[in-house]
């Protein structure tokens, strides 16, 4: 396979300003990590720990294989709202006995590990993953049950999460629950709704109402240990599978039930021979421009992403706007379609389509590297049929059954966010840069537009156009959309998987890939390659 | 002249191998005698035959007179060498050889039973007017006076020694320095010389105070040739095991070397000694000399005399049993240069030197000119608790004795050791003392030095975090490469960091955590809560760490066997046992539960099911090499449950007893 050659001045004034501002993005976002991190705080850190409890981190830490990569998802979930970003609630993918699962850890040092609407969201989708790539899940739960202010927006959609949960059994997925302290109320159904579950010894509390709800609903004087003890659900009600002595031995029983599961992955492994990219990441951060109108040559970021730096170009002369070729990743192979001048033309869809056709013919998983800024517009193109070659290009997207993985590493607008695999696409894993844009169009052009279309109306009325007045709307609707088309507002509503640091794109792509081939890799069926 | 043919070695371990040896130059066939947990021992595959005995207790095997001389007739040997311990002096094995028509390779049955009574042999030297201390014989069934305490004083003087009058190797000694601990000291010491040799005699000696323990190496024909190949300092002791030998001695002159050699000689024509034996004597700061005994057999400590001599022992020993007289090498020896031997035993310092057992999973010694090993174990022998825990020793010659004792410390620090606990570290510590570098050296030189302080040095907090550093880098090697998924990914990868890897070891009673955490600026590590500051790994795997820390580069080695990991580096060694991320709940012991402190038989039990006992009541006595051990109460309470019976081999952790309740 050929190798990319790439060159890159390291000491050039666009490469340092390049790294400069993605070096103050990636503070950005470590500033925000930071803050997820911290959970509660300090105090009631503290307070856990005191209780004999460990935090929802250290317990993932203990949960998951030594020195085994864990790739946290939905990081920044309720990033900017009313509630604590990462939203109580820590989703990601771990390897328990060499076992890829996805782990959902309540944070009980936020209100006690309740559910918001934002957390729901989150759990939901690392739900949705583990259906799809099929990984067993293994819930850690400590949660008071739902943020009852916030009822409205949760009580009716949480039902879905024991929908989920016992859907997943019925695919033959695990599912478990680890008990560390209270799963009331509708959290009860957590370990119900499981394969497995196991109850911390006199820490776990699993009842559909406590003391004070039984004393007003029956007025029975019961106490939390015989209504929901580790010791009643294991030897009374059943509903435990094991007794955990404590947090360190229900850990242990966790992953010994993931080692009892004799789990085998149904996609093929990867090659046993991988090597690094011949051109160092940390490069990445003087290639892509921190302002998305500035174009960049995909190719040197394929080049710092893929096995050896090797890419074999699929129709390198054809619709030069848009790269696709073979690679490997981790030793997985790969179909790469990435933006290469934003816009997209029809070959350029024609192209993307045939490429994808032939990824499902031989069943290899597709990365998709957004930096589009759209379809391109113009009488031109739209009598050419832009809109029949961009549907093409959707409806092979859509219809696609190969694992999709997209990346956003640098603007995603318009319909280009569809063609090239977005959200609603339902790739298996979807990503941001920290300097990436999303959003219908840019912040720039949608004030522009409406100022147009303002101007127009008023002209159409007869009225005066006050130029003032837009000057100041199209300022005001421009930096509205600013903040909506950045990384963080995107991925605060689970329309990604997570902010990454450009740098981490290839370990990051490298786990997306291993965990979808938890699942079969499969191609679609049925017709042959069109030939656009 | 009666030619030895074939010659059955009546001895196990290094001493069966070194005989073996010379043997084989002489062209002698060799048959070795084995007990079970030998019968993978290197001597048993050196040996041209060998031949079984079922067991492993010293009584049933090794002690056992008449399986063994049916060995030597069975397969046509003509003579028997005992080697030291076991048989070696006793004689009635040495008539029943003669009886049988075997050549025993020792002296006659009437001077082993002469010099087997220390009390006997004293009187002996006493009349040959060599210098002896006087003392004090208490028969086996001798009722103690109530002002024992007192005669002693007055006739041996404090601090004394009790001795069991037969048997050797320190075996029931205990030193006493006032009267109100002598009846005790009397008691307990006859108590064990009944069940180790079947008499309960003991006897009281003057304790000389910073004595030098001085042998001087004799030798006779049988042809009326008796002289002394000089002498050899044992002064390094540890409850009186002899660990550090050599020859000759600093503290012996020219003039006081013919002074000693005079005196041996003399007691060897006292006795009409015949072949290779020790006149041991003890020697106070001013010189003077004072017989202690005389052990009729090969000293385990000889090859420091092969080394300055350049004579072989076991092959004059075997000459001499032939009947050829001794040759002018012998008679006009001369000493050349200095050596020195360490004992490597397989034993727990820091645990009051409690024997260690296991399988050696690893044994190397370097091997430098000069130096000579005498090994009776190698890689894959199991150490058991059945016999003597020695390993190997370790002889380093040289020009000078400095060169000698660095020579010695280099090869002890390099050797590597794995899977038994040795007392290595000790010995390197001692070679680079500075007290025993000047000579300054007497038998009480391990109650001045500290074993523990000692050894501390090798094991500073810096080496054993370092180490602890690299054995987790190299299990994180060992984890990445094993892994089921995701191997190619890098270790430990977040992309939200949530704390660094933990992992924790045990190295002896101290627990350490190491944290590391490999990030876009290298590897970062802490053990416990101290930093390394800058860290540049070049590699690590399974078996290797190459770091540098703080600017230095250490090239560090690996071998990890189940949850031990050894790890060897110019810093030192140190065996670090992972500590469980989740302890199983089985393992978790029973509260109230007594564990036996080290491998051994159990010899009493002093309480039964049921008993209430106050705190440091003695529940349980076992016997370890040589030792007594009790094992006690640690709180009053209830004997719950006992899970041993008198006579019953325990290894080390086994759970003895289980009491509840009381405080």
């Amino acid at each position: 396979m050929p190798v990319l050659k790439s060159t890159i001045d390291p000491s050039s004034e666009t490469y340092l300003q390049n790294r400069r501002d993605q070096l103050a993005a990636v503070a950005a976002l470590d500033e925000q990590l930071e803050a997820v991190r911290a959970g509660g705080g300090p105090k009631y850190a503290q307070r856990h720990h005191n209780r004999g409890r460990l935090l929802a981190r250290e317990r993932v830490e203990l949960l998951i294989d030594q020195d085994s990569p864990f790739l946290e998802l939905s990081a920044l979930a309720a990033w900017g709202s009313e509630f604590a970003v990462g939203a109580s609630i820590l989703t990601g993918i771990g390897i328990v006995e060499g076992v890829e699962c996805v782990i959902i850890a309540h944070d009980p040092t936020l209100r006690g590990g309740a559910m918001n609407p934002i957390s729901l969201k989150k759990n939901l989708r690392a739900l949705e993953i583990a259906r799809c790539n099929r990984l067993p899940v293994i819930n850690l739960v400590e949660s008071g049950g739902a943020d009852l202010p916030t009822q409205s927006e949760l009580f009716v959609p949480a039902g879905r999460l024991f929908h989920d949960l016992t859907a997943l059994s019925a695919m033959g997925i695990a599912t478990i629950a680890l008990v560390f302290g209270n799963s009331t109320a509708g959290g009860a159904y957590v370990p119900g709704m499981c394969d497995y579950a196991v109850l911390v010894d006199r820490h776990a509390k699993v009842f559909l109402g406590g003391p004070p709800l039984v004393k007003m609903a029956t007025g029975e004087d019961a106490d939390d240990e015989a209504l929901g003890g580790a010791e009643m659900h294991s030897r009374v009600s059943g509903l435990s599978d094991y007794f955990a002595l404590d947090e360190l031995d229900c850990i242990r029983i966790g992953r010994q039930i993931i080692s009892d599961l004799h789990w085998r992955k149904l996609g093929p492994p990867p090659s046993p021979k991988v090597d690094p990219p011949l051109y160092d990441p940390e490069e990445l951060l003087g290639i892509a421009s921190g302002d998305f109108r500035i174009p960049m040559d995909p190719k040197d970021v394929i080049a710092r992403v893929v096995d050896g730096s090797r890419f074999d170009e699929y129709k390198a002369l054809y619709g030069t706007s848009l790269i696709t070729g073979w690679a490997w990743i981790h030793g997985y192979p790969v179909g790469i379609l990435a933006n290469a001048r934003g816009v997209l033309f029809g070959d350029e869809a024609k192209k993307a389509t045939e490429f994808i056709l032939l990824a499902n013919q031989s069943d290899t998983s597709l990365i998709f590297l957004q930096n589009t800024t759209g379809y391109m517009v113009g009488t031109t193109y739209e009598q050419d049929g832009i809109i029949k070659d961009g549907a093409k290009m959707i409806n092979a997207v859509a219809n696609s059954t190969v694992p999709h993985i997209t990346i956003n590493i640098g603007a995603s607008f318009g319909a280009g966010n569809y063609g090239m695999s977005g959200r609603a696409f339902d790739p298996r894993f979807m990503f941001a840069w920290t300097n990436a844009k999303l959003a219908v169009m840019g912040a720039q052009q949608l004030a522009g537009v409406l100022s147009i279309v303002a101007r127009q109306g008023a002209e159409a009325a007869g009225r005066d156009f006050d130029l003032e007045a837009d000057a100041t709307r199209t300022l005001a609707i421009k930096e509205q959309i600013e903040r909506e088309s950045h990384a963080f507002y995107i991925t605060s509503r689970l329309y990604d998987d997570g902010v990454i640091d450009p740098r981490d794109t290839r370990t990051v792509l490298g786990i997306a890939l291993s965990a979808a081939h938890s699942n079969q890799v499969q191609g679609r069926q049925g017709f042959g390659v069109f030939r656009m | 002249m009666a030619p030895i043919r074939k010659l059955l070695i009546a001895n196990r371990g290094e001493i069966a191998s070194r005989i073996i040896a010379t043997a084989r130059r002489m062209d002698i066939a060799t048959v070795a005698i084995y007990s079970d947990s030998d019968a993978d021992a290197p001597y048993v595959k050196e040996a041209d035959e060998a031949v079984a005995l079922a067991g492993n207790a010293p009584s049933q095997t090794y002690l056992r007179d008449d399986l063994i001389i049916a060995a030597a007739l069975r397969t046509g040997c003509d003579a028997i060498h005992p080697g030291y311990g076991f048989l070696s002096e006793n004689a009635p094995f040495a008539s029943a050889c003669a009886k049988a028509g075997l050549i025993f390779v020792g002296p006659a049955p009437n001077v082993i039973a002469s010099m087997g009574s220390k009390i006997l042999a004293k009187e002996l030297m006493a009349a040959a007017g060599v210098p002896v201390l006087s003392g004090i014989t208490i028969a086996d069934d001798e009722e103690l006076k109530s002002d024992i305490g007192d005669e002693a004083g007055r006739t041996v003087g404090y601090p004394l020694l009790v001795k069991a009058a037969f048997g050797g190797g320190g075996r029931g000694m205990r030193a006493v320095n006032n009267p109100d601990e002598l009846i005790h000291a009397i008691a307990s010491a006859r108590r064990e010389a009944e069940s180790a040799f079947g008499n309960g005699t003991v006897f009281l000696e003057h304790y000389v105070e910073s004595p030098r323990h001085i042998e001087v190496q004799i030798f006779a024909d049988t042809h009326g040739n008796a002289v002394h190949l000089f002498e050899r300092e044992c002064s390094i002791q540890r409850r009186y095991q002899k660990i550090i030998e050599e020859a000759p001695s600093m503290a012996v002159t020219d003039d006081l070397r013919a002074e000693l050699g005079a005196a041996a000689v003399k007691a060897a024509q006292a006795i009409g000694y015949v072949g290779a034996g020790t006149v041991e004597f003890v020697m106070g700061t001013d010189g003077k000399f004072f017989f202690l005994e005389v052990n009729t057999r090969l000293q385990v400590e000889h090859p420091v005399t092969e080394a300055i001599t350049g004579l072989d022992l076991v092959a004059l020993q075997l000459s001499v049993a032939e009947g050829i007289a001794l040759p002018p090498a012998v008679l006009n020896a001369s000493i050349r240069g200095w050596a020195i031997e360490a004992r490597l035993y397989a034993e727990d310092v820091t645990a009051g030197f409690l024997p260690s057992s296991g399988t050696l999973v690893k044994f190397e010694i370097p091997t430098f000119a000069g130096l000579r090993v005498d090994s009776g174990v190698a890689e894959g022998s199991k150490v058991d608790i059945h016999y003597d825990p020695m390993l190997a020793k370790v002889i380093a010659y040289g020009s000078t004795r400095d060169e000698a004792r660095r020579l010695l410390a280099r090869a002890l620090s390099k050797a590597k050791i794995h899977g038994v606990i040795s007392n290595r570290d000790l010995l390197v510590a001692i070679l680079r003392e500075d007290d025993f570098a000047g000579g300054a050296i007497d038998t009480g030189y391990l109650v001045r030095h500290n074993p523990i302080e000692l050894i501390a040095s090798t094991h500073s907090p810096e080496i054993i975090a370092i180490h602890c550093l690299a054995a987790s880098l190299a299990d994180q090697a060992t984890r990445r490469r094993d892994a089921k998924v995701q191997i190619s990914l890098p270790s430990g990868w977040r992309n939200v960091q949530n704390g660094p890897q933990r992992q924790r070891w045990a190295i002896g009673n101290q627990e350490l955590e190491v944290s590391y955490r490999f990030g876009r600026n290298g590897l970062q590590a802490q053990v416990d809560d101290s930093s390394f500051g800058e860290i540049v790994l070049f590699c690590a795997s399974a078996t290797q760490v190459d770091l540098a820390i703080a600017g230095v580069r250490h090239r560090i080695e690996i071998h990890r066997v189940g949850q031990t990991c050894y790890v060897d580096s110019a810093l030192g060694t140190c065996a670090l046992v992972e500590v469980p991320r989740f302890p199983e709940p089985d393992s978790r012991d029973a509260p109230g539960s007594l564990l036996a402190p080290m491998p051994g038989v159990v010899l009493r039990v002093l309480a039964a099911i049921g008993q209430e006992v106050p705190a440091g009541a003695p529940i349980v006595v076992l016997e370890a090499m040589k030792m007594e051990h009790t094992v006690r109460a640690p709180a009053a309470g209830t004997i719950q449950a006992l899970h041993i019976k008198s006579g019953q081999a325990v290894d080390v952790g086994f759970v003895l007893a289980v009491m509840e309740g009381g405080q």
